[in-house]
């Protein structure tokens, strides 16, 4: 089992959304997120002056796969999510130890 | 002899500029950040309360009551003593005695008010309060008295004051300067840290209310209901959108159209003809109000590369649009508009101009430094600036033990 965690552009969830189910992949953790990271912040202004905001809003998904999904989940996320332009986003992959179905009490892969 | 439809205006205009106070809080609130937001809004309503108590007690009587030498009103309505159903002997010769006194209450609440954005985010509770005790019996009173007080040197003197040009928003911006200089910057002001508003449309629902109630305080100011009080009304609203415009414009000219601009200049316009609109013609609040816009935006630029904390801009706003203000009035004021003021300049008044000039000299000087000695001296004994930690927190949760926004749970 793996997460996958995917910090993408606000606009793009909903289309990363489907592209995942489209592939049987429907469980996910979604938060609001700032970040930065090759992209530059943005310049807003006050009455009179500016100031600068670093951090811009991003949303990051939390999925966790089956190992054999894993290829393809990260496939559907980048061709779904890509702009081409700085601050597409970025995606981590982390190991998963284990994984419980709170209502049934299944552990492990049957739990995903 | 008790007219009906001014004793209406004046109770409509005093509930008007009653809710302008809430209106600052609001203008103020949205812009600190969300740490600081009730804190700021405190500032404004906890005078509704504490200034809403002194007028009553003795701070009519201070302003109003028969003079001493000029400077101060005697203690003939300590109490409200000799203020009841019947109209004054002195002042606003159709409406309740009662009535003329919470209206001018109201102006004193708000002006107290007024100078608390010089010094948010950083201010003690407590201390505050203490010196919104002092400033409100040893500045706003005496002031008052001068510009506004039967007997008044200031008055004496001639200088044309319609609703508070110089009484509000001159003292207002001035002692607003005084502390923030006395205060030090917030922490991270000088290292550029970002002090973001936090809300701007709650600072546009301000304005919106502040712009509202100014019906009340400039056109309430008339003391009648009549042609003088239509006449005022007009100016004034002419000014705010001159105003709110040329600002927005201004940031144009630079980067985008900010509705934060447009609002600040509404308030400067609104300022700036607080002075003067008894005595122009409704017209001529809309150069009052590009001009007091264009000060305003170059002496917020001004105080930026000084690095002066005046945080929300009290003194550029309402200090210098005040001042604007108050010399527009002694340039376009016209004796065919009002027959109890007189001519400006442009008239061939230019003794009036002079006569303006003074005024605000004298009640500039006197707010700053009165103020600032003030300050200094609730500050050394008991405190007007928050520890770091507290600072750090944030005032809402540090002085109020409250925050704004709620938390994580429902």
């Amino acid at each position: 089992m793996k997460k996958i965690e995917a910090v993408i552009r606000p606009e793009k969830l909903e289309t990363v959304r489907s592209a995942l189910a489209g592939i049987d992949i429907l469980g996910m953790t979604v938060t609001e997120v700032s970040g930065r990271g090759r992209q530059r912040g943005i310049s807003l202004q006050w009455r009179v002056g500016e100031y600068r905001v670093e951090f811009l809003p991003k949303v990051k998904i939390e999925v966790v796969v089956l190992d054999e999904d894993l290829g393809r989940a990260m496939n559907v996320i980048v061709s779904k999510a890509r702009t081409g332009e700085r601050g597409d986003g970025k995606i981590f992959v982390l190991p998963i130890d284990n994984a419980v179905r709170i209502r049934t009490g299944d552990e492990g892969e049957n739990a995903i | 002899m008790i007219d009906a439809g001014d004793t209406t205006w004046i109770l409509i205009s005093s509930a008007l500029v009653m809710l302008m106070t809430p209106g600052l809080a609001l203008f103020y609130g949205g812009m600190v950040r969300e740490k600081n937001v009730l804190s700021t809004f405190m500032m404004s309503f906890a005078l509704i309360g504490l200034v809403g108590m002194l007028w009553l007690l003795y701070g009519y009587s201070l302003s109003f009551a028969p003079d001493l030498g000029g400077v101060i009103g005697k203690l003939d309505f300590l109490g409200l003593m000799n203020v009841g159903q019947e109209p004054s002997d002195i002042y606003a010769s159709t409406v309740p005695h009662l009535a003329f006194m919470v209206f001018q209450g109201m102006f004193a609440i708000i002006t107290v008010a007024l100078w608390t954005g010089g010094i948010v985010e950083r201010t003690r509770f407590s201390g505050f309060l203490i010196l919104a005790t002092l400033w409100f019996t040893i500045i706003y009173c005496p002031v008052t008295h001068w510009v506004w007080g039967d007997g008044g040197w200031l008055a004496n003197l001639g200088v044309l004051d319609f609703a508070g040009g110089i009484v509000v928003h001159v003292n207002a911006g001035m002692s607003a300067l005084a502390l923030a200089l006395l205060l030090r910057p917030r922490r991270g002001f000088r290292e550029g840290d970002p002090m973001e508003p936090h809300n701007v449309p709650m600072v546009m629902l301000g304005t919106g209310l502040l712009w509202f109630g100014w019906f009340g305080f400039n056109a309430g100011s008339a003391l009648t209901s009549g042609g003088l009080a239509t006449n005022a009304f007009v100016a004034t609203n002419a000014s705010a959108a001159a105003g709110a415009f040329t600002w927005m414009l201004l940031g144009w000219m630079k980067r985008r159209p900010s509705a934060l601009g447009a609002a600040t200049g509404a308030v400067a316009g609104l300022a700036a003809v607080t002075p003067a609109a008894g005595f122009i013609h409704p017209l001529v609040g809309i150069p009052i109000g590009i001009v007091a816009s264009i000060i305003g935006y170059y002496c917020i630029l001004w105080r930026t590369k000084r690095g002066i904390d005046e945080s929300l801009d009290v003194w550029a706003v309402h200090g210098m649009g005040g001042l604007w203000g108050a010399l527009a009035t002694g340039i376009f004021a016209s004796v065919t508009i009002n027959s109890a003021g007189a001519d400006g300049l442009l008239w061939g008044g230019g003794l009036q101009f002079a006569k303006q000039i003074a005024g605000v000299a004298a009640v500039a000087a006197f707010a700053f430094s009165g103020t600032w000695i003030l300050g200094k001296l609730v500050d050394v004994t008991i405190g007007l600036r928050v520890k770091d930690e507290e600072e750090v927190v944030g005032l809402d949760i540090s002085q109020h033990g409250e925050r704004a926004y709620g938390g994580i749970l429902p």
